[in-house]
């Protein structure tokens, strides 16, 4: 039995800033769901359902928050899923929601992802403790340094990589309108002469907290036919979690985000990622976690993947383009962030990338991860449909 | 062309006002366990993996990251999580076999209410700038509802009490329910509900198997088909709904093919008593047709598990040969906001 196809024909963001202090929850996801009906020349009565992801619910103060947003998500009257993984919720909502195209359960999707960290406070929300389990260490940074040094003993990589990574993604977002960061006077020199906050990561190779929602539109061949513009396809798709803390972990580069990539390839007929995939959009929420994942994604040998970036294979104008929307470390309304990672390798082959498009992308990878690097959900995307 | 599903095993933990001595994954695994053993099925067998709770009645973000740990996710697996109640879970599991990517799925939902007071963390979930900083609470919501129902003249305190009386009665036959037998009807807890027209708060878990086509039939002797499922979402604001109807659930009935055959069987997630009355209506339920043999919500109301559960028994029902068609249903949000309701056969006796 073959699935149905699934292609992407509208995609909308809000512009990400720290403070959106003008619009309700319901005003910033209503933005983003609006953008991407425009872009497919849709309206919301075309709609068959909607699934929305956010991290969690922590960040905003409100409880299962898809309640409160039905009405402006145009869902009244229609199914409405809420999805959850952790910092992978934004790629793993876009999955679910292209499950219910391929299944024929539904024939036009609309699936979003948002957060609105200026309503509270990301830290404390994820620094709440419970008896007699590990907490997160204040923050995410604290929980993910550790890791990084771990690499950098172990691929001999020197000290500078990280924030080759973090000045290359700050300079790709000045070329995106919708990236929260826009440093215009930013140098390597400032990049590493900024505060270091969990040594080795400095402030500057951190992510901002930033507000913002991304909505994108998905539909079957039939739907794709009828785009004004041209669509994005599917042609993998997987999502893959471990345990979060076990003696065999290896948190350097976790077998569930190598076990997810490998499944993705498969679908998609991918034999040599570093060949055969044009540009990636990856989570990179720390600088370092570029070269880690390079390695993890099958795009360079273990040990080798600061070798990449050193050499400026991951420049906008390299030979595999890594974020070249800015990334999570210019933008990152953190349940939003691994959505704006899918949504931005579909705008790729749909051309549609504006001043940060990279000529040529044909084949596209979209990542996310979330939890302590336990929870992986990604896509490849494509600007032909799948032949299989 | 459409692939048949099937729910295949059930298992849920004995319902508890509290479970203090417990974590939530201490309280999951001897589920996970059961249901898997019912099959014979080992993680690593497993296709796709999928849960439904809430981090709010934990206290804590990411509460299911921890649960995942007592699935056992070695070597890596394909999983997935809604932050909605199980049947939800279910729903996303359900759309996964179709596709084919997989042909079993474990899908689990758990909530531990008594950590904290469950009416006040329910009124979390109302609109986060004009209602919820008043802190209507979730019984209060639903006496309004049942308030209107009375006024509306569809039902009264006397027919309310009997729905409780029914409820309990039918959970004598069940261990796993929190309140069995005859309990009184109470004083009012928010007029015109009195205690027994609320759910208890309780503590618990429970999970389903879901198999698709052949695999269903070597893993149960009677798999509870999946003729149909479907759910629905209303408006938010309690000010522009008919609080004494639900199109939600009428429509996704509708989807699910409630309507082409008559069930024998309905388990309604009707956390009030009041609530069943809106549902019967909704659903076109005729007088003979069992509605919560298990006791229902007013018997075990282990928020977030309460709605797969509807669904396991009903299949658990088919199972046993007590059902040959019926109707499990789920809700959330305040006043039946979001429903989903699911249609379950066992193939005819005589074939087999």
């Amino acid at each position: 039995m073959s699935s149905e196809p699934v292609a992407v024909v509208g995609i909308g963001q809000t512009k990400h800033v720290a403070a959106r202090r003008d619009v309700s929850m319901a005003g910033l996801v209503r933005e983003a769901a609006q953008r991407a009906l425009t872009d497919a020349e849709l309206t919301w009565a075309d709609i068959d359902a909607v699934v929305i992801g956010k991290a969690p619910d922590f960040f905003e103060g409100v409880m299962m928050p898809e309640l409160y947003l039905a009405d402006a998500l145009g869902a009244v009257g229609k199914p409405m899923l809420r999805v959850h993984t952790a910092g992978s919720v934004g790629g793993s909502t876009a999955l679910v929601a292209t499950n219910l195209v391929r299944s024929r359960v539904h024939a036009t999707v609309l699936t979003l992802a948002y957060e609105k960290q200026s309503e509270s406070n990301a830290m404390w929300g994820l620094s709440l403790p419970i008896p007699f389990q590990q907490p997160l260490l204040a923050g995410a940074g604290g929980f993910f340094a550790p890791h990084v040094r771990a690499y950098m003993r172990r691929s001999g990589a020197p000290d500078t990589v990280g924030s080759l990574v973090a000045y290359k993604d700050r300079r790709n977002a000045l070329k995106n309108p919708y990236a929260h960061l826009h440093e215009h006077d930013i140098t390597l020199e400032k990049v590493q002469a900024s505060p270091m906050l969990w040594d080795p990561i400095r402030y500057s190779e951190t992510c901002p907290s930033s507000d913002g929602a991304v909505a994108m539109v998905l539909t079957d061949r039939a739907g794709a036919a009828r785009s004004p513009r041209p669509p994005a396809w599917l042609h993998g798709g997987a999502m893959r979690s471990e345990p979060t803390l076990f003696a065999g972990k290896d948190a350097v580069s976790p077998k569930a985000g190598q076990d997810c990539a490998a499944d993705v390839y498969r679908q998609a007929g991918i034999a040599d990622p570093r060949r055969d995939i044009d540009a990636v959009e990856m989570y990179v929420p720390f600088s370092w976690y570029e070269p880690m994942w390079l390695e993890n994604l099958g795009f360079a040998a273990e040990g080798e993947g600061w070798k990449l970036t050193e050499a400026g294979v991951t420049e906008l104008d390299g030979d595999l383009p890594v974020n070249m929307s800015g990334g999570v470390l210019s933008t990152n309304p953190i349940g939003a962030s691994g959505m704006i990672r899918f949504a931005e390798a579909a705008l790729q082959v749909r051309g549609l990338a504006g001043e940060h498009q990279v000529d040529g992308a044909r084949r596209v990878l979209g990542h996310a991860y979330g939890g302590g690097s336990q929870f992986f959900s990604m896509w490849l995307v494509g600007s032909e449909p799948p032949t299989s | 062309m459409t692939r048949e599903i099937a729910v295949v095993a059930f298992a849920q933990t004995d319902h508890r006002r509290t479970s203090d001595e417990l974590s939530e994954v201490e309280m999951l695994m001897p589920v996970l366990h059961e249901v898997l053993d019912r099959t014979g099925l080992k993680t690593s067998d497993i296709g796709f993996t999928c849960s439904g709770s809430s981090d709010y009645l934990a206290g804590r973000a990411f509460s299911f990251t921890l649960a995942l740990d007592g699935v056992g996710a070695w070597p890596p697996i394909s999983e997935s999580h809604v932050e909605m109640d199980g049947a939800w879970a279910l729903y996303e599991a359900w759309t996964k076999l179709l596709t084919g990517d997989a042909d079993t799925a474990l899908v689990y939902a758990y909530g531990k209410s008594s950590p904290g007071s469950v009416r006040d963390v329910l009124t979390r979930q109302l609109d986060p700038y004009y209602v919820a900083p008043l802190w209507p609470d979730s019984v209060a919501l639903a006496a309004l509802q049942a308030q209107a129902l009375i006024d509306a003249g569809y039902t009264d305190e006397p027919a309310l009490a009997a729905v409780a009386a029914r409820s309990r009665a039918d959970a004598q036959a069940n261990s796993h329910a929190q309140l069995r037998g005859s309990v009184p009807h109470g004083d009012y807890v928010v007029h015109p509900l009195r205690t027994g027209d609320c759910p208890p708060i309780g503590d618990g878990a429970a999970a389903v198997i879901l198999a698709a086509g052949e695999r269903a039939r070597e893993l149960c002797e009677r798999p509870a088909w999946i003729r149909g499922i479907d759910h629905r979402i209303e408006a938010h604001s309690l000010g522009v709904r008919e609080l004494t109807d639900s199109p939600s659930t009428r429509l996704a009935a509708e989807k699910a093919g409630v309507f082409e055959r008559p069930v024998d069987t309905a388990e309604l997630h009707a956390p009030f008593t009041s609530q069943e009355v809106v549902l019967r209506n909704a659903l076109q339920l005729d007088d003979d047709v069992h509605v919560n043999p298990s006791g229902g919500a007013l018997a075990a109301n282990p928020i977030m598990a309460a709605g797969l559960i509807r669904i396991g028994e009903a299949a658990a029902r088919i199972h046993r040969g007590e059902s040959d068609r019926a109707l499990a249903h789920a809700t959330s949000g305040p006043c039946l906001q979001q429903n989903l309701v699911a249609v379950l056969e066992g193939e005819p006796r005589h074939v087999q």
